[in-house]
């Protein structure tokens, strides 16, 4: 079996002295969705924050396509081919849609910026309407657009999302979930926490199902939502 | 008649003088804001810079006069100035590197960092004495008046003179440059996004690859410049004495408060408001005043609200009013 394109490999770690993950590995292939799920304190960001380099590890490594990345800072992750978006505080509130996006592509020197801007304008066509409006006076739904659209101007190769739809309505969780299917067939991997586990676990390739800091369950999504002990324990029957 | 000596004399002694004070504070206050907003906290060296950079364009024009290189009609100090904003600048972003990075480094809190930027204060005001000494130093050179007051009532026929000083057009001038600069840079360039973007959200900017460090120093070097400029008009309108501007410091605080701390526009507006209160609370208007109503009901005041020498109280009544009622200022600042 070839290694997979990036993998947090028995992952042990947490911000002070007590560890919050224990032996946990979250792996995710090209053009594949995985999903992070678990109850509330299970370490779901922490997990997600380790394999972006936010949090020093103890134990474990991190591959970005066999290459080991554990010892890089966030930012040098970032022009290894790794977006990421934060839970909160994710946009430039203060800055026009567009230049959100422009700054997201700060680090590219290349002439095909407009281009890719392009694509996200297609992709969150709200966006477009919006891109003169200051990011912080739009609504959550659309922020969140522009926080993914914001981490999609680097053209990553892995897109990270804490929480992608968390304080958004129903309706514009399911908009969401489309746009991130839609992300994944590009060939972008994605790596996601949510909190809305069954949607979540719908489009998911691979769920990985965390507690307390451990892996619990790791299987397909849609096995996932077909084991009954899963169900039970965290879909609520 | 008696209306348009009333205008003429409110011009004179609020309108002119006001534009060109607010446009000088305007240029320190810009500095302080983006500071504020880039390196996160109250920069209390700001007005002790200004002095330091004001007292090498001194040197630097008594050095050109002594060349008997002039600028004509304009000010030497002009041809000084790059040369005063080019040392400005160094000293900066020297102390940049000897004592704030080091806080920056330890992430030390804002407050932390304001009482150290209280000892650079203290540290660049004992250069500027050893500099250029404690007394009052009058570096203005060329024509004095822009408009002349005797030919203005020579051609107008009115009693009242209208007096625009050389210097006080060049401030405004100059403020206008600059700030048209400054927007333009913020709003447009590359460099200037990465600065609104890192004083909007410097997690997130680091996560777009901004280099920090390289905000930090343009920022610096902006300041620096912008200091630099402000003293030497301000030092050209007025005359030069190192303590001056350290008691510029409030006024200063003042606008960058009232328009909202971190908005460079709301600093801009803040001087103006700041400006004019002093001049308007300051002022004598039994003159203005005497050719709109009888002269029986003046009686004998000054009609002068508060005494010049107290006009620093104005800007520290602002300031505490801004705090108590909109402490995020007209624009909404930090």
């Amino acid at each position: 079996m070839t290694a997979p394109f990036l993998i947090g490999e028995n992952m042990t770690g947490g911000y002070g002295a007590v560890d919050i993950l224990h032996d946990c590995t979250l792996a995710v292939e090209p053009g594949e969705i995985a999903v992070i799920v678990g109850p509330n304190g299970a370490g779901k960001s922490t997990a997600m924050k380790a394999v972006f380099g936010m949090l020093k590890l103890r134990q474990g490594s991190v591959k970005l396509m066999g290459e080991d990345i554990t010892g890089l800072t966030p930012q040098a992750r970032v022009r290894k081919g790794m977006g990421f978006v934060p839970q909160t505080h994710n946009i430039f509130t203060g800055m026009t849609v567009e230049e959100n996006l422009e700054m997201g592509a700060f680090i590219r020197q290349d002439d095909t910026i407009r281009d890719t801007m392009g694509q996200i304008y297609d992709l969150f066509p709200i966006l477009k309407q919006k891109r003169y409006q200051k990011a912080g006076e739009l609504s959550g739904g659309q922020r969140q657009q522009v926080a993914v659209g914001r981490a999609l101007m680097t053209q990553p190769k892995v897109q990270m999302l804490d929480e992608p739809t968390a304080g958004v309505s129903p309706i514009v969780m399911d908009e969401l979930f489309d746009r991130i299917i839609e992300i994944a067939r590009t060939g972008i991997s994605i790596l996601m926490v949510e909190q809305n586990a069954r949607q979540a676990l719908e489009i998911a390739d691979k769920g990985y199902v965390l507690v307390q800091g451990r892996n619990r369950y790791t299987d397909t999504g849609q096995a996932l939502l077909a084991d009954p002990d899963v169900r039970k324990s965290f879909l609520g029957g | 008649m008696d209306i348009l000596n009333a205008l003429v004399a409110f011009l004179n002694f609020i309108v002119v003088p006001g534009l060109a004070y607010g446009s000088q504070l305007a240029l320190g206050a810009l500095g302080i804001t983006l500071i504020f907003s880039v390196l996160r906290f109250s920069n209390f060296a700001h007005g002790d810079t200004m002095a330091f950079g004001t007292a090498f364009v001194i040197l630097f024009t008594w050095w050109f006069q002594s060349m008997g290189i002039t600028a004509g009609p304009l000010p030497t100090a002009l041809l000084a100035l790059p040369l005063g904003i080019l040392v400005t600048i160094a000293m900066v972003l020297a102390t940049d590197r000897v004592v704030y990075r080091f806080y920056r480094k330890q992430r030390a809190k804002p407050i932390i960092v304001v009482i150290v930027s209280t000892g650079v204060m203290f540290v660049m005001n004992g250069l500027v004495r050893l500099i250029i000494g404690t007394s009052e130093q009058n570096f203005t050179d060329g024509a004095r008046m822009m408009l002349n007051p005797q030919d203005f009532k020579a051609w107008t026929g009115l009693a009242e003179p209208l007096a625009i000083k050389t210097t006080a057009a060049i401030s405004v001038v100059a403020a206008v440059i600059c700030c048209a600069l400054l927007f333009w840079f913020l709003q447009r360039t590359r460099t200037g996004k990465s600065m609104r973007a890192y004083s909007d959200n410097e997690d997130l900017a680091l996560l777009s690859g901004i280099n920090p460090e390289r905000v930090v120093m343009i920022t610096w070097i902006i300041a620096g410049a912008l200091a630099c400029i402000a003293g030497t008009l301000y030092g050209l309108d007025k005359s030069y004495r190192g303590i001056v501007y350290f008691s510029l410091l409030m006024p200063m605080f003042a606008a960058a408060v009232v328009g909202g701390l971190g908005s460079p526009v709301g600093a801009v507006v803040g001087s103006f408001i700041v400006a004019f209160s002093e001049l308007i609370v300051t002022n004598a208007w039994r003159k203005i005043f005497s050719y709109l109503v009888p002269p029986e009901w003046l009686g004998d005041g000054l009609y002068q609200a508060l005494s010049t020498d107290y006009k620093v109280a104005v800007s520290f009544t602002i300031l505490i009013m801004v705090l108590l009622f909109r402490p995020q200022g007209i624009f909404g600042g930090k």
